[in-house]
């Protein structure tokens, strides 16, 4: 099938307002006979749920959690970008398009990501309106941030809280139309997969977690709004149940899976602190806005905070290497997240990482209390002279801006970041891959759609900070609800669809006997024990950084860790109970499908770019000399892989970008 | 550290319970108090026992999905963090620790420590929001300034993660807290005053009709709370609550 990505024709600034004016649209009186089912319940699924029902359509809603309130789009801390220019210091439209784009590496779809600096104002408008609590300063109005990888300050904030708070904000509008009956919800509710009648998606099966009971549910068309695959890691900073089960099954049933290698390591989170670990923890890369990062430039420092016997707050500023204001004068701290990370992972790799595993770096936040202390006992008319008086000045406004944070850390590493800089290291964060979609944000099968991070159009092979709760509300909000309707004006007429049919009996007993194969397979590992050895394959070969013979090995490292999971894994209890071991096996068994298919993308894709970093493909001299190296010759389009059996068998169809607006430059932050 | 579990074990909603010894060892401090527990059901599933259901998910203390009853307090014996952020830190070799889960008749036990807080949606379904449609045309985010300190005491009743740790510390197993955390936050903001009335009557009716019991001003909320939501949204709660009962 030839991939067709459905960009509306015209200048890109009116491709949008054009669509809009020419899709079709259904009916008041018809939105109430059509049946929608929207899987997950984050910013995308919450919102776009939300949305459809205030438009009348019936809408059935699902989540694992125990509440949609939980969804893991609730631990976003930073911010969210909107082009606003509210600080008048240039932004626009056009900036946001630019920077997103430039961001992502010249990997992503110009239509789409225009479309979304487009509507990222209303955003603001939308969720001010709906009693969003954001940051305002003294005169009432709104404060903003700046975050990686752009020269303006277009960041909206509740302190290291924004992802909650916008989450808060889509479940109030969930909330209202539960309470009206125009969503059903169902939590503790896990998708296994997705019914297709006669080509089209039609409705779900899905587990219910408390009984275990097989259900079937069906609906005019199915979005999945199910959030990225970063646990394919065993450790990311995901939540613990963060899944690709849904995204996979739908894959499975011909939705082409895009871009999958397209991973963002985060380079600010807590360094693992030993094989207990669940999880990591992020760090906002807002702190970036003020802290500084920094190794010693001296081997001989390294050593002596490594055996205990120097503080970092010890060692003279020249004898500090703040590596990335040396290397990217232009940026300085706020590089993009996938440089960032680089330039920690080669300090570490160089021997100057510096807790005891050597893989940690410093965020140090000493100057920022200097500065904003000065500032402080200027403005209260103080002695700025005064070191004691300024420093705890100065930390009151880190309170008062990093606050929780700073509170995480002191609990998780029980260190006091106001007194010794934090340590971090990059962590897995967030996949921009995922499922394919068109310019209506539906995905090879009609009827079909992905919103949020659950698909891969916006971000290309980078996602820039702020953006991914743009991407999630944008889709939700204000993209999907009008795409949906153009596809739906044909099914008026359809009537309830039923679940009484082969289709539904196919799907149903293929879930069954899956759960009947784990259960009664009584081998001698946990699921944990499989999804451990998943991830270390995946970070160490299919990580940061990658090349030939680690992907190689790594394809056929996970094929057979595979084999072993489906012939030793241990799943205690039965199928009709709570039972949270069977629902981790069945997410586990798709990962191990997906990352095969993620080293073989990873593979195929020999150029570098952003989160993809290929070791043999580096500039070799000039002034970017060791920075990463993009093939556009041979790469500008996106890896759209198609299901036949077994990752390894996966067919590449390609969707070729063309850039019209924006020109494909070497991406320098220098 | 070497440690004594006692663990409320419990079948489903119709089982009894009771309360099962465990011992666990090489427990190392650095380890959050859910992956202490992690490390005991890995040891359970290789003894071919049932694994100890608890529910969690982000695991950095913002979701709101852990709960947990140890040694007598909601999320432990440490302040202002939820059980996942919680650390061994706080405890000493050789320790007895208890753990039920959060109890209260709103919140009927499903399986060992997992308990069922939709009543907490039920509240929040009958008020709270702003009837507000998605629309790209509402008015402006900066056209009507908002008082910082009214702004930032929104923001700080807002930060409530719906954990239930509030009801589970209250000997009325009151919601007020939680309950007067959301009023507060549209109460606070000027987009919240049209519906402010009909708001407070229906969450507060909701609330007892899930038979959350009343408050009787002990703090024992506020003292649990991981996120330090404050007795002043209580306050807040009832003078919203009897202004919505004159007008009627």
């Amino acid at each position: 099938m030839a991939l067709d990505s459905k960009i509306p024709q015209g200048p890109i600034a009116d491709k949008w307002t054009n669509y809009k004016n020419h899709i079709n649209l259904v009916n008041p009186a018809n939105k109430r006979l059509i049946d929608v089912i929207v899987v997950g319940t984050g910013l995308a699924g919450g919102s776009a749920a939300a949305t459809l029902a205030e438009l009348g359509y019936n809408v059935k809603a699902f989540c694992f959690q125990d509440s949609p309130r939980r969804a893991h789009s609730i631990a976003a801390q930073g911010g969210i970008n909107a082009a606003k220019n509210y600080q008048g210091d240039g932004d626009s439209t056009y900036r946001l398009f630019y920077d997103t784009v430039k961001g992502g590496d010249y990997r992503s779809r110009e239509a789409n990501v225009y479309r979304l600096a487009e509507v990222s104002a209303n955003i603001i408008d939308q969720c001010v309106a709906q009693g969003v609590p954001f940051a305002r300063e003294y005169g009432g109005l709104l404060d903003n941030r700046s975050f990686g990888g752009v020269l303006v300050s277009r960041t909206f904030y509740a302190a290291g809280q924004t992802g909650q708070q916008l989450l808060l904000g889509a479940y109030s509008a969930m909330n209202r139309q539960i309470g009206r009956g125009k969503i059903k919800m169902y939590n503790r509710h896990e998708m296994l997969d997705v019914v297709i009648v006669d080509g089209k998606a039609r409705g779900i099966i899905t587990r219910n977690l408390i009984t275990g009971e097989i259900e079937r549910h069906s609906a005019h068309a199915v979005v999945l709004g199910t959030g990225g695959y970063g646990n394919v890691f065993f450790l990311s900073t995901n939540a613990m149940g963060s899944n690709v089960t849904a995204a996979w099954k739908a894959h499975k049933r011909g939705a082409y899976f895009a871009n999958p290698c397209y991973t963002q390591i985060h380079p600010t989170c807590i360094p693992v602190s030993g094989d207990h670990q669940s999880k990591l923890t992020l760090m906002s890369e807002s702190l970036r806005n003020d802290g500084r990062i920094w190794v010693p430039k001296h081997m001989k420092d390294v050593e002596a905070i490594r055996a205990g016997q120097l503080k970092p707050t010890q060692i003279a500023e020249e004898d500090r290497d703040y590596y990335l204001e040396r290397r990217y004068p232009a940026f300085g701290n706020l590089v993009p997240r996938d440089v960032a990370s680089r330039a920690a992972k080669e300090r570490c790799d160089a021997g100057y990482g510096v807790n005891a595993t050597g893989e940690a770096v410093y965020l140090d936040f000493a100057s920022a209390i200097q500065r904003y202390g000065k500032e402080q006992a200027h403005i209260k008319g103080l002695d700025e002279n005064d070191a004691a008086l300024v420093k705890k000045l100065g930390q009151e406004v880190v309170r008062v801006k990093y606050g929780n944070l700073f509170q995480m850390y002191e609990k998780i590493v029980d260190q006091n970041p106001y007194e010794t800089p934090m340590m971090i290291y990059p962590a897995v964060h967030y996949t921009m891959g995922g499922i394919w979609v068109d310019y209506n944000l539906m995905t090879t099968v009609p009827g079909l759609y992905a919103i949020g991070e659950a698909n891969f159009s916006d971000h290309g092979a980078n996602r820039l900070g702020a953006s991914a709760l743009m991407q999630g509300l944008a889709d939700g909000y204000f993209v999907l609800p009008y795409t949906i309707g153009d596809y739906l004006a044909d099914d008026i007429r359809t009537g309830p669809i039923s679940t009484d049919t082969k289709e539904f009996e196919e799907a149903e007993k293929n879930v069954k006997d899956r759960i009947a194969s784990l259960i009664n397979n009584n081998g001698s590992h946990s699921v944990d024990y499989f999804h451990k050895k998943l991830g270390k394959i995946m970070w160490n070969k299919v990580g940061m950084s990658r090349n030939e013979k680690g992907l190689k090995e790594a394809i056929e490292e996970i094929s057979t860790l595979r084999k072993e999971f489906w012939a030793d894994v241990k799943v205690p209890g039965t199928a009709d109970e709570y039972n949270e071991e069977l629902a981790k096996a069945g997410r586990v068994a798709d990962f191990l499908e997906l990352g095969e298919l993620f080293a073989k993308d990873a593979l195929h894709r020999t150029e570098s770019c952003g989160g993809h970093f290929r070791e043999e493909s580096v500039e070799e001299d000039g002034p970017q000399k060791g920075e990463a190296k993009r093939d556009d010759e041979n790469f500008t389009y996106v890896a759209a892989w198609e299901y036949k059996g077994e990752p390894k068998d996966a067919v590449l169809h390609k969707e070729d970008l063309e850039f019209k607006d924006i020109e494909l430059k070497q991406r320098s932050y220098k | 550290m070497n440690l004594t579990l006692k663990i409320w074990r419990q079948k489903n909603a119709s089982d009894k319970g009771k309360m099962v010894d465990y011992p666990v060892s090489d427990i190392s401090p650095d380890m959050s108090f859910l992956e202490m527990l992690d490390v005991l059901n890995e040891q359970l599933i290789e003894q071919g026992e049932q694994p100890v259901a608890f529910d969690h998910d982000c695991r950095e203390g913002i979701c709101g999905m852990c709960s947990l009853y140890i040694n007598g307090e909601a999320h432990g014996p440490d302040r202002g963090v939820t059980t996942c952020q919680l650390h061994m830190r706080m405890f000493k070799d050789g320790d007895t620790i208890t753990i039920e889960p959060f109890r209260a008749t709103a919140f009927p036990v499903i399986k060992d420590l997992v308990v069922d807080r939709s009543a907490f949606d039920r509240v929040q379904h009958a008020g709270g929001f702003i009837s507000v449609n998605t629309s790209g045309n509402t008015i402006d985010a900066n056209a009507i300034p908002v008082n910082k300190h009214d702004a930032d005491d929104a923001f700080a009743a807002a930060t409530c993660i719906g954990c239930g740790a509030c009801v589970a510390s209250c000997k009325n197993s009151s919601a007020m807290l939680f309950v007067g955390a959301k009023v507060s936050q549209f109460a606070l903001l000027p987009q919240g005053q049209v519906e402010a009335t009909d708001r407070v009557l229906n969450m507060v009716k909701q609330m007892d009709e899930e038979g959350f019991g009343n408050c009787t001003n002990t703090g024992a909320c506020e003292v649990e709370c991981p996120k330090g939501i404050s007795l002043e949204n209580i306050a807040r709660m009832n003078r919203e609550y009897l202004k919505a009962a004159f007008k009627g």
